[in-house]
């Protein structure tokens, strides 16, 4: 299974290390203050920024993960993208970038410190800068395995190879670079995946034959014959589609909680549109990053579900490493089907866009941790502003830069942990992947009913998180093995698969957070005035969106157009 | 600030040229291009690269210009 790359992929990665540093070298002159270096200066045209939201989505995990799933579970893994994020991302756009934008927050986590109060916002900052951290260990973990299982490169130089160029442009130039570097490694992971779309679905007889190659191999699984090439068709039942949810689970737990818990409030994704030049452009952002969104699965999920028809075909040659229990690996498909199309040149291409796409997640995740732990945590407790406005920007400019530094080694010691104890740490991402949908709850409520009280919303955020633990203490997938995937408590259900057990567990962190926030606010007493409240609730804002240019050029065209081809695509494929 | 459409263009532009060569300079190689089904993709993605690489130079300069 080695592949092995010649003089030209090297030189190709290479000029593409050249350029992502000189991005941040340019830009190193800007960074006079904390403000420049954290938020780039508010300054990022809406279509830098929307790109850059997406390409911060597109990380190294996400790229492996889906070409895996559209393996295992075809094209029901469109679901993560058409009803999975693009409904969220408009309403993030149309509904809520007004007053995250309006408030003048620099991070998810001081929105709530404005709307709430400071006991909600360290809460959220402190849970939101340890699963940065784990989320950028894990998946610096998981490329330096990748490149050390099929190029043999040595897992401790890619690991701080890697890291370093990170570290060395997000040093030097702060978010600015972090996005404009975005933008470039989302047209290279775009490029360099190209071909192999292209090839590996000639090599199948193009999409009809993709399908008539598919049906006896997914019969013979005991599904419908197009069940790998149809989204909604078989949802009426949960057992009749590897997903093993049915329609409303996928609507309501991945459409709703899960997607809305992601979107909307996830401040590594929501940082782009922070940082754009006006509350237009920032409304813009997220509807500029769905356009794309909606297609990326025809580059990474479509090659994933040819990899079946490859693997069930002796005369390919294709295989998949196995894992110790024999079943084949399936995160890695994406590297192994570079390796069955592209010959040297254009592989390098496509091996640099893995890089890219792990490199965009990273810096995503690097840069959103230094700005919590700067404003968050670190001005909120441990260093308040002086007042002398200039003093204190170089002050927490400095304060960010270690932040920088420390976030980088911090994943880098993560990535080690994640190696020698691999189910701990997928055990604690599942744990922090549960702040999110009450989170949602409590930031909705909390822009739209200015009732919502600062106790109510920091119970309602603490209990949701804790009723998903138990939820997952409670519950196992079928066939776990291991208690990291839920059962540590007892075992009152089995869930068919896992990804309905993440389904529910969402779904009841999101209810039970919504029904004590609201409980308590009719119980409690609302201790911000209204004039405190001006610009975060939208009751309490004057509505002045006089948008200017042609109607498609605005937020509410743009999400109609956004909405339209989402549709029709989920009619194509239904 | 700086326009990205510039280290963008310039990056494309690069690889796309030295891609391209490398496809013409391997084409007599049948073997080499075997698995991608006998088709040069390095000419193919090297001139496509090439031309989206100018498109953004192009837009940037006529950015300025204005």
């Amino acid at each position: 299974m080695r592949l092995d790359l010649s003089w030209i992929d090297y030189l190709i990665m290479i000029i593409y290390f050249l350029f992502v540093l000189g991005i941040g070298w340019f830009l190193r002159k800007y960074m006079k203050n904390a403000n420049a270096f954290l938020e780039a200066g508010r300054s990022i045209p809406a279509w830098v920024a929307g790109l850059a939201f997406i390409s911060t989505n597109l990380g190294a995990l996400e790229v492996m993960g889906m070409t895996g799933s559209g393996m295992k579970y075809g094209m029901l893994t469109t679901h993560f993208y058409w009803i999975g994020a693009i409904p969220a991302m408009i309403f993030l756009a149309l509904f809520m970038m007004p007053f995250y934008y309006g408030s003048k927050a620099r991070s998810v986590p001081e929105f709530l410190k404005l709307r709430y109060d400071e006991k909600t916002r360290g809460l959220n900052a402190i849970l939101f800068a340890i699963m940065t951290i784990l989320a950028s260990g894990i998946s610096m973990y998981a490329l330096a395995i990748l490149m050390e299982k099929v190029l043999g490169w040595d897992f401790n130089m890619s690991l701080w190879v890697s890291a370093l160029i990170v570290l060395g442009y997000t040093y030097l130039g702060g978010l600015s670079s972090a996005i404009y570097n975005e933008v470039l490694q989302f047209f290279i992971i775009v490029i360099g995946l190209l071909p192999l779309v292209f090839l590996s679905l000639k090599d199948v007889g193009g999409w009809s034959g993709l399908k008539e190659s598919l049906a006896p191999i997914v019969s013979g699984n005991g599904y419908a014959a197009d069940t790998w090439t149809t989204t909604w068709k078989y949802t009426s039942e949960a057992s009749g589609n590897p997903l093993g949810v049915e329609w409303f689970g996928i609507l309501f737990g991945l459409g709703f909680v899960l997607s809305f818990g992601y979107w909307c409030t996830n401040f590594l994704i929501v940082q782009r549109a922070f940082a754009a030049e006006s509350k237009s452009a920032a409304r813009k952002v997220p509807l500029i990053g769905a356009i794309p969104k909606m297609f990326i699965p025809f580059l990474i999920i479509v090659p994933g579900i040819i990899a079946i028809v490859l693997f069930n075909d002796p005369g390919k040659g294709f295989t998949l490493p196995l894992d110790a229990a024999g079943k084949p690996i399936y995160d890695y498909t994406i590297i192994m089907l570079l390796k069955q199309y592209l010959p040297a040149g254009v592989l390098g291409l496509g091996i640099t866009a893995l890089l890219a796409s792990f490199m965009s997640g990273m810096a995503g995740n690097v840069s959103a941790f230094n700005t919590v732990w700067t404003y968050d945590i670190y001005q909120s407790y441990i260093r308040k502003r002086t007042g002398n406005e200039e003093a204190d920007g170089k002050h927490y400019l400095t304060v960010g830069r270690f932040a920088t530094v420390a976030g980088v080694l911090l994943s880098i010691a993560a990535a080690y942990i994640a190696g020698k104890f691999g189910n701990i740490m997928d055990f604690l991402q599942t744990i922090f992947s549960m702040i999110n949908a009450p989170l949602f709850s409590v930031i909705f409520l909390g822009m739209f009913w200015k009732r919502t009280t600062g106790h109510a919303a920091f119970t309602g955020l603490l209990s949701g998180f804790l009723m998903a633990l138990l939820h997952h203490g409670l519950t196992v997938p079928a066939g776990a093995t291991t208690l990291v995937k839920g059962g540590w408590i007892a075992n009152l259900h089995t869930y068919p698969v896992e990804m309905a057990q993440n389904f529910w567990t969402a779904i009841i962190a999101f209810t039970v957070a919504t029904l004590v926030t609201v409980g308590l606010t009719l119980l409690t007493r609302q201790q911000k005035s209204d004039e405190e409240l001006h610009g975060l609730v939208y009751s309490l804002t004057p509505r002045t969106l006089a948008e200017e240019g042609p109607w498609y050029q605005r937020p509410v065209g743009l999400a109609i157009i956004v909405g339209v081809i989402c549709v029709v695509l989920s009619i194509l494929f239904w | 600030m700086v326009d990205i459409r510039i280290p963008i263009g310039l990056m494309f532009s690069i690889l796309g040229v030295l891609i391209t060569i490398f496809g013409f300079v391997t084409m007599s190689d049948a073997e080499m291009y075997q698995k991608s089904l006998n088709i040069n993709v390095n000419i193919i993605m090297g001139i496509l690269m090439l031309v989206f690489g100018v498109i953004m130079l192009f837009f940037s300069w006529r950015k300025k210009k204005a």
